[in-house]
């Protein structure tokens, strides 16, 4: 590596699907000065870094270090206790890292039943031999190994320690160069950064403050899966039965979702002080449920909020589909043998 | 003396009625489960479903929601602003395999100390044929293959 006092950039992802890496490219010009101010230390997606480079390095030499993708195998807990020795600052990137985002949701299942279905039975796989991914294996060559898939999707966080988070699926572009310029001016300038742990890039206030569409009384008598309906413009989704997470998601991306007729889906993680997204939105969704009035028969009130309740067809994958694996519960109690969490 | 697993029922309680009830069925004498440990709030429309996730992952067994039967709520509907949410979370952990008779809504009255004290005594029993729940160790537990975080490698200068 050359030393020429530039302040050091590292990024790698773990269980995630890339287009964090793209959206940071995609801060436009912008990127133009990123490389201007850093030295790339390990950025496989952009780069040809190996392992070895970062093992190679003293600790604490990389200045900043994104971190996206949650803790899916042993390969990327490896990954993230070796970046967090060599780096000073380490970011959580994008709801993977911050929550578990989409990878997380089979933490409602078995890892037996995630092999199950990705590799057994699907319509679209040949498999005959029923040939699943060992972490070890004997060939005339020599040993194959393989990273362990672990039971649990975990967060950064829930692996090792995290010094900001900056939440997304992915993040947007202007909030990324405002998190970026806060870390180059305190690296450069010395100017302060904020507190560890803090959630960056984000306005800590819901989405729907930031949502351009008329907000009224709310009243739904069943709930409309996207495909179920063509929303009326310049009213609010919720209002017209769709769910939309805004409720209980942190703004910061400008509400692009619902503003062009698509529920919010809660990149954003939870608010400040909330604990638990999934159970906010919940909240939020049972109190805008117009059946049952006072008055009514208990049999019957039940009978109402629950037809209601019915056209929600997958709640928790509906409200944690980022945020599972910061959840309360995290994960799923395995009961059956086909590996779901379903209780009777 | 025979170990019988007794499970741990966290109750929140509705002040105006259903914590009267409980209050009434100990100034009546009434011998129940002292398996529910009861918490008062306002309102059954106060319990926030982060409330009911969080007792379940700290070790308690099982979750019951009392409150005033429809109609007679306090607050005019709070009890039924509970209902819809816990019909919703019902069908949400259900997902989360937790089963049914874990977490429950009762209804009662001021005066119907019997009626809580019964619905404590069946809810202890059907949580002690189901077993502990344990969430800690039986579902997060065993680290599941990750190894144990190490202390924060972070140098001093940052």
């Amino acid at each position: 590596m050359t030393e020429n006092g530039k302040p050091k950039l590292a990024m790698y992802w773990a269980a995630s699907c890339g287009g964090c890496e793209i959206s940071v490219l995609n801060i436009h010009e912008h990127i133009l000065t990123v490389d201007e101010i850093f030295d790339i230390a390990f950025f496989p997606c952009i780069a040809d870094f190996k392992v070895h480079h970062v093992e190679s390095y003293p600790d604490g030499y990389i200045d900043v270090c994104l971190w996206n993708g949650a803790i899916r195998n042993s390969e990327g807990e490896h990954m993230a206790h070796l970046l967090r020795q060599k780096s000073k600052v380490m970011v959580a990137y994008g709801s993977c890292a911050y929550e578990g985002c989409i990878p997380a949701l089979s933490n409602l299942t078995s890892k037996e039943a995630t092999f199950n279905t990705v590799y057994i039975d699907n319509p679209t796989i040949d498999n005959p031999e029923g040939i699943i991914p060992l972490t070890s294996v004997n060939v005339p060559e020599g040993e194959l190994t393989l990273p362990e898939f672990y039971h649990t999707v975990k967060s950064l966080d829930q692996v090792i320690d995290v010094d900001y988070y900056l939440p997304g699926c992915p993040p947007e572009p202007p909030q990324i160069w405002a998190v970026l310029q806060v870390i180059v001016a305190g690296l450069l300038e010395g100017a302060p950064l904020p507190p560890k742990g803090s959630v960056v890039g984000v306005t800590n206030v819901a989405v729907c403050e930031e949502c351009k569409l008329k907000k009224g009384e709310k009243e739904i008598s069943r709930f409309y899966r996207p495909y179920e309906i063509v929303p009326e413009p310049d009213v609010c989704l919720l209002e017209q039965g769709i769910v939309c997470m805004g409720p209980a998601t942190n703004g910061g991306c400008g509400a692009l979702c619902p503003q062009v007729g698509i529920g919010c889906r809660g990149c954003y993680g939870p608010l400040p002080g909330v604990e638990d997204q999934g159970a906010k939105m919940l909240s939020a969704i049972a109190s805008v449920i117009g059946a049952g009035e006072v008055g009514m028969e208990e049999r019957e009130l039940e009978q109402r909020i629950q037809a209601v309740v019915d056209t929600i067809p997958d709640p928790a994958g509906t409200f944690y589909r980022f945020s599972m694996a910061h959840s309360l519960l995290r994960r799923a109690k395995v009961n059956g043998s086909n590996g779901k969490g379903e209780a009777k | 003396m025979s170990e019988q697993f007794e499970p741990v029922i966290v109750g929140f309680l509705c002040n105006w009625c259903s914590y009267r009830a409980a209050d009434l069925a100990g100034t009546a004498r009434i011998h129940y489960a002292p398996n529910m440990r009861p918490i008062r709030v306002m309102c059954s429309g106060r319990i926030d479903p982060q409330f009911v996730l969080k007792a379940l992952r700290e070790g308690a067994d099982g979750v019951m929601i009392a409150g005033c039967h429809p109609g007679e709520c306090h607050y005019v509907s709070g009890n039924i602003k509970a209902l819809r949410r816990f019909i919703l979370l019902k069908a949400m952990l259900r997902q989360f395999g937790v089963e049914e008779a874990r977490v429950q809504l009762v209804w009662a009255s001021a005066s119907e100390g019997i009626i809580l004290a019964a619905k404590v005594n069946k809810m202890t029993e059907e949580i002690r044929a189901l077993g502990p729940l344990n969430w800690q160790e039986t579902v997060l537990g065993g680290n599941n293959g990750y190894k144990v975080a190490q202390a924060a490698l972070v140098p001093e200068e940052v």
